[in-house]
């Protein structure tokens, strides 16, 4: 199945893109998105354990996915 | 009545803030305006970015100020972010609440500004006056949060 990843500010810098398709198997988590970032270059500036939301609700690291889900990487957030 | 809370690209007017909250009923009507200051960690700014995961900030802030009234009964409240490139003393953040009495006023504007800071999507950016521009984290653990931490 299919899900898009969203990126922002530093993170965004870090990977040096805003969105990705990721194709994962359809048991897939949130975790196994983090995974599969790791691997790509930039990604060493990512922090262990991310903040991330699901079709823009925070998340767990084992929240479950399902196809066309909105994955958000979130960095700090610093509003104010 | 849905309160006012949203993102703004144009400069934020505090007395809409204010007519949008106000009311006979209200005994206290508090204004709260976040400003771009000049100094920060002992670096000289001269402007600030503000971007946002716009959907999810948006519902965020509505989520914020629909809880501060359920909260702060027969309290009425505004929120508006600014979004975009900001100069000095521009104003970045303005909530209004207003309460027929001033005590529950004061709580729920402290109450919205500290969740705003701690799960709205918003990013900032200074720009220095050295002509070096950095992210901010205001959790001050650089890139690295050693726990999963999870925000309901």
């Amino acid at each position: 199945m299919s899900v898009t990843v969203l990126l922002f500010a530093s993170y965004a810098d870090a990977l040096g893109t805003t969105s990705l398709s990721l194709d994962l198997p359809t048991d897939a988590t949130v975790a196994d998105v983090l995974a599969d970032l790791r691997l790509r270059p930039g990604a060493e500036r990512l922090p262990p354990a991310p903040l991330v939301a699901v079709n823009q609700h925070y998340a767990r690291l084992t929240t479950r996915l399902h196809a066309d889900d909105e994955v958000a990487v979130i960095p700090p957030v610093a509003g104010g | 009545m849905t309160p006012v809370a949203r993102l703004h690209r144009d400069p934020i007017e505090p007395t809409s803030l204010v007519r949008a909250v106000s009311g006979a009923s209200h005994g206290a009507v508090l204004l709260f305006l976040g400003v771009v200051r000049e100094m920060n960690d002992g670096r000289e700014v001269s402007g600030i970015e503000y971007s946002a995961y716009e959907p999810m900030a948006a519902r965020e802030l509505s989520d914020i100020a629909q809880a501060a009234e359920a909260r702060f009964a027969s309290s009425a409240v505004a929120i508006e972010h600014r979004l975009g490139a900001l100069a000095l003393e521009e104003v970045s953040v303005g909530i209004a609440v207003a309460h027929p009495h001033r005590s529950v006023a004061y709580d729920a504007s402290r109450w919205i500004i500290e969740e705003l800071k701690r799960r709205v999507p918003i990013w900032k950016r200074e720009q220095y006056v050295d002509g070096h521009r950095e992210w901010v984290d205001p959790t001050g653990r650089g890139t690295s949060t050693a726990e999963p931490e999870v925000l309901t």
